[in-house]
C-alpha cells in the first residue's frame, strides 16, 4: 500500500532570461524563484491497484515518482510504501520496487542486452533460479528472444522500451513505477507494451503506477485517476467520472485541463 | 566479497564496451601516454640547463614525479568515474542509481571505468621503473616501506579528491573547473619536490591538502636529507583525508536528494 | 559577416551567464600562473646564471599566457564540428551557400575571442598588481606593445589554421578524438606551453623556432618584454605570416578534398 499525506515539495532556481544585456546584468545581480512542485498532495493506492497519474507539464508527476521511488526526500509529509520510508532507507526500500524512466535507458548501449540484464541481476543480488524463471517469463511475454543478442544500440525504440521493461521487472518488484513508458513508440509497439503491463499487473497482482501524456494508455491500463496540476491533486476517480459524452479522451482531458485552469 | 564480484562484473560490461571502438581506444590511450610524456620531457629539458633545483637533482626530481604520476594513475583507474560524474548529474543518470539497491559510490565508479587511462597507467609504471633505476638511493627496508606507504597514501589522497570533486557536482556544475588545480594541478606540479614552491605554500599542502605528506616529508627520507622515522610514516597519516571527503560525497547525496536536480 | 557577429555575441552571452564558471575558470589560471612562476623562482634561485631571461619576463610571459589561453589553447576546438563530422550532419553544411573552411575559422576566431574576452582582464588587471618581479610588468616600449598585439593576432589566426587542418583531417580518419589528442599533446610541447621556448637547449630551441608552433604564442609572450632583438622580433613575425599563409593553404586544398570525397560516398 502506498499512501502520501500532506506531502509538499518545492525548489529555488535561478531565473535567466535570454538577451545579452539580461546577461550583463545577470553577471551583478540574480533573481530566485520559488516553484511549488507539490503543494499539499495526499493519496492512497491499495496493493495490486493500477494507477494513471496525468498532468501538463510541470505539474508535479516526477517529483511525486522521485519521492516515491526515495530519491527525492519532500520538505514536510509523511509518505509510506508498504510500511516503509521511501528516503529514508532507500536500499532497502528500492529492491521492492522498479521504475522505467522512458526517456533514459537504464542498458548499457554497447553490449548485449543480456549483458545488462546480467549486471542487473548482481546489483540486485537475483538467485540463479529466480533470475532464470524471471528471464524466461519475460522473454516470452514480450517476446525478447531475438532481441536479448544485440546491443542496445542497434535496437528500435520500441524493441528497446521492450527490453527496458523486461530490465526493471527481473528482481520481481511488487510495485512498478512507469514514467511515459510508450512516449515515441510506434502503434505496434505501444499495444504490445500495454498488453504487457496489463498481464503484468493481472496474474503477478504487481501495483502499478504509470505517467504518461498518452491518454489511450491512461484509457486502455487505468481505471483510476490521479488528475495533478499546480503542484495539487485535483481530482481522483475513474475515467468514466469525468467523461461528459462521446467526446474522445483527449478532448475529455483537454476540457478537464481547460476547466481547473492549467 | 559480493561488493568485489560487483565491480569486477561492472569492469568487465566496460571493457566489452571499449572494446566495440578500438582503435579509438587505441589511439586515446596513445593520446594519454602522450600528454603526460610532455610532462617528463618538460623535466628533461629543464635539467639540460640545471644541474639542480634547491638542492634536488634530475634524478631525485625524477622519483618524486614518478611517484606521483603512479599516485595519480592509480588513484584514477579506480575513481575517474567521478571525472565525469558532473555530467551524470546533469542528465539524471543518478537518479537511476538511486533507484538501485546498491551503494552509490559502488555504482558511480562502476559505470564509467575510463581504460583509455591505461596510457597513463603505462606511463606511470614505465617512470617509476625508470625513476627507481636512475635514483642513486641505496635501498633498504625501511626506504622502500616509506615508498609503499607513499603509494598508498597518495593513491588515497587523490582518490578521496575525486570524491570532493564529484561531492561538489551536487552543488555547482559550473565551479567545477577550479577542482582542477587540486587534482590535475597536484599532479602536474607535484612532479617536483613540493619544497621548492616556498614556506607558505609548503604550509597550505602540509595542514590543508596534505600533498606534502605523500610527496615532500617521505622523499626527504627516502633522500637521507631526514632520518627521523616520522617523516616514513607521514604518508599513512594522509589517508586520514579520506574521512572528510566521504562525508562531503554523503552530504551531496543528501542534498541531492533533499533539492532535486 | 553579420552572423559571425552574431555568433560571438551567443559565446559572449553565454560566457556571462555561466559566470560561476568563468569566475571558477579565472580563479584556476590564476592559481596555475601562480604555481609556475613559484616553480621558475625556485630554478632562479638556484642558478640565476642558466636562466634564459629575467624572473620578471617570465613572470609577464606566464600571466600573458594565462590571459589568453583562449587564444592559444589547442584542446578548446569545437567539439561541435567533430561531432558534426563523425554522426554525418556535415551533410547539412555543405548545402548550405557557404564555405565549410571560412564558416568553421568564422566561427572557431569568435568562441576563442569570446573567451578570451572574458577572461583576460581580470588576469592582466590582478596581475598587474602583483608586485615585481612576480606580476607581470609593463611593456618594454609602446612600439613592443603594438607589435605584441600584432603578434598576438597573428598568432591566434595560425593557432586558428591549424585547428582546422585538424578538423579536416578528421575527415579522413575514423578516430578524430584520438588524432587530436596525439596533435594537442605536440602542439603543447612544440609550442612552449609546457615550458617557454627559451628554456629549451639552443640547438634544439632554434629548430623549433622555424616550426609553426612558436608562431602560435611564442612569438608574441616573447615581443611583449622584448626578450627578443629587433631582428628576431622582424624574423618572429616574417615566420607567423609566413605559417599563416601556408597553414590557409594546406586547410583549403584538404578541404576541397574532403568535400569531394563526401560527395563521392555520399556522406
Amino acid at each position: 500500500m502506498i499512501t502520501m499525506e500532506h506531502v509538499c515539495k518545492s525548489y529555488r532556481i535561478a531565473k535567466r532570461n535570454a538577451g545579452f544585456a539580461e546577461a550583463c546584468k545577470a553577471l551583478f545581480h540574480r533573481e530566485y524563484e520559488i516553484i511549488h512542485a507539490l503543494n499539499d498532495v495526499s493519496f492512497t493506492i491499495h496493493d495490486g491497484e493500477m494507477v494513471g497519474y496525468i498532468g501538463p507539464n510541470g505539474a508535479g508527476k516526477s517529483s511525486t515518482i522521485k519521492i516515491l521511488s526515495g530519491i527525492l526526500t519532500p520538505d514536510s509529509g509523511t509518505v509510506l510504501v508498504d510500511g516503509r520510508v521511501p528516503y529514508k532507507n532507500r536500499i532497502e526500500h528500492v529492491r521492492e520496487i522498479g521504475v522505467v524512466f522512458g526517456q533514459r535507458s537504464q542498458l548499457w548501449w554497447d553490449v548485449p542486452v543480456i549483458d545488462s540484464f546480467a549486471l542487473l541481476k548482481d546489483i540486485y543480488s537475483i538467485s540463479d533460479i529466480c533470475y532464470r524463471q524471471s528471464l524466461e517469463e519475460l522473454t516470452e511475454l514480450l517476446n525478447l528472444s531475438e532481441l536479448l543478442r544485440s546491443p542496445a544500440r542497434q535496437l528500435s525504440l520500441g524493441q528497446r522500451m521492450r527490453c527496458e521493461i523486461a530490465a526493471s521487472l527481473l528482481h520481481r518488484p511488487r510495485i512498478l513505477f512507469l514514467d511515459e513508458p510508450t512516449i515515441g513508440l510506434d502503434a505496434v509497439s505501444k499495444l504490445a507494451v500495454r498488453d504487457f503491463i496489463l498481464r503484468q499487473n493481472q496474474t503477478h497482482k504487481t501495483t502499478v503506477i504509470l505517467t504518461t501524456h498518452d491518454m489511450q494508455d491512461i484509457e486502455s491500463l487505468t481505471s483510476r485517476i490521479l488528475l495533478i496540476g499546480k503542484g495539487q491533486i485535483l481530482l481522483d476517480g475513474s475515467l468514466d467520472d469525468i467523461r461528459t459524452g462521446n467526446e474522445s479522451i483527449d478532448a475529455t482531458v483537454a476540457e478537464l485541463y481547460r476547466t481547473y485552469n492549467i | 566479497m559480493k561488493t568485489i564480484r560487483l565491480y569486477l562484473h561492472y569492469v568487465s560490461i566496460n571493457i566489452r564496451c571499449m572494446m566495440q571502438y578500438k582503435t579509438s581506444f587505441l589511439l586515446s590511450a596513445i593520446g594519454q601516454f602522450l600528454v603526460s610524456f610532455n610532462v617528463f620531457l618538460g623535466i628533461f629539458f629543464m635539467f639540460q640547463r640545471f644541474s639542480n633545483v634547491e638542492g634536488f637533482t634530475y634524478s631525485e626530481v625524477l622519483l618524486c614525479f614518478s611517484v606521483v604520476l603512479l599516485e595519480f594513475a592509480l588513484a584514477e583507474m579506480v575513481a575517474r568515474g567521478f571525472d565525469t560524474f558532473s555530467g551524470m548529474v546533469r542528465s539524471g543518470e543518478f537518479d537511476l542509481i538511486l533507484v538501485r539497491p546498491q551503494n552509490e559510490i559502488l555504482q558511480v565508479l562502476g559505470s564509467k571505468f575510463e581504460l583509455t587511462r591505461i596510457g597513463r597507467m603505462l606511463q606511470a609504471v614505465v617512470m617509476f621503473t625508470y625513476g627507481i633505476v636512475k635514483s642513486n638511493v641505496v635501498w633498504s627496508i625501511s626506504k622502500i616501506c616509506t615508498l609503499l606507504f607513499m603509494l598508498i597514501g597518495g593513491t588515497v589522497v587523490f582518490t578521496a579528491l575525486f570524491f570532493i570533486y564529484a561531492a561538489l557536482c551536487f552543488f555547482t556544475l559550473e565551479g567545477l573547473e577550479f577542482m582542477n588545480v587540486f587534482t590535475d594541478g597536484a599532479r602536474e606540479f607535484g612532479k617536483y619536490p613540493l619544497g621548492i614552491y616556498g614556506k607558505k605554500m609548503l604550509l597550505f599542502m602540509t595542514f590543508v591538502i596534505p600533498y606534502a605528506l605523500i610527496q615532500y616529508y617521505p622523499l626527504l627520507y627516502i633522500l637521507d636529507r631526514r632520518t627521523s622515522i616520522f617523516y616514513m610514516l607521514l604518508p599513512l597519516a594522509a589517508c586520514c583525508f579520506f574521512v572528510p571527503a566521504l562525508l562531503l560525497w554523503k552530504f551531496g547525496v543528501q542534498s541531492y536528494q533533499s533539492s532535486g536536480s | 559577416m553579420k552572423k559571425y557577429l552574431s555568433f560571438f555575441q551567443l559565446r559572449f552571452a553565454m560566457g556571462l551567464q555561466y559566470r560561476t564558471a568563468a569566475l571558477a575558470g579565472i580563479i584556476t589560471q590564476f592559481a596555475w600562473g601562480g604555481m609556475q612562476i613559484m616553480m621558475y623562482r625556485a630554478f632562479y634561485h638556484t642558478d640565476a646564471a642558466a636562466f634564459p631571461m629575467t624572473l620578471s619576463a617570465t613572470a609577464s610571459y606566464i600571466w600573458l599566457q594565462q590571459a589568453f589561453l583562449a587564444f592559444f589553447a589547442v584542446w578548446m576546438m569545437e567539439n561541435e564540428i567533430f561531432d558534426s563530422i563523425v554522426n554525418g550532419n556535415i551533410a547539412y553544411e555543405l548545402c548550405r551557400p557557404v564555405s565549410i573552411y571560412n564558416m568553421w575559422a568564422a566561427r572557431s576566431i569568435a568562441s576563442r575571442l569570446a573567451r578570451a574576452v572574458l577572461r583576460c582582464f581580470p588576469i592582466l588587471i590582478v596581475a598587474a598588481f602583483i608586485p615585481q618581479p612576480y606580476g607581470i610588468g609593463a611593456p618594454a616600449s609602446l612600439l613592443h606593445f603594438l607589435l605584441f598585439v600584432l603578434s598576438l593576432i597573428l598568432g591566434l589566426a595560425v593557432t586558428v589554421t591549424f585547428c582546422l587542418l585538424i578538423y579536416v583531417l578528421a575527415f579522413f580518419t575514423i578516430s578524430p578524438q584520438g588524432l587530436r589528442m596525439v596533435f594537442t599533446s605536440c602542439v603543447e610541447f612544440f609550442s612552449g606551453a609546457v615550458i617557454p621556448l627559451p628554456f629549451f637547449p639552443d640547438k634544439i630551441r632554434s629548430i623549433m623556432e622555424l616550426l609553426p608552433f612558436a608562431s602560435m604564442q611564442n612569438a608574441a609572450l616573447r615581443i611583449y618584454s622584448a626578450s627578443i632583438g629587433t631582428d628576431e622580433i622582424r624574423r618572429a613575425i616574417g615566420l607567423q605570416i609566413f605559417w599563416l599563409v601556408a597553414l590557409t593553404a594546406a586547410g583549403k586544398l584538404l578541404c576541397r578534398l574532403a568535400e569531394k570525397r563526401i560527395i563521392v560516398q555520399g556522406g
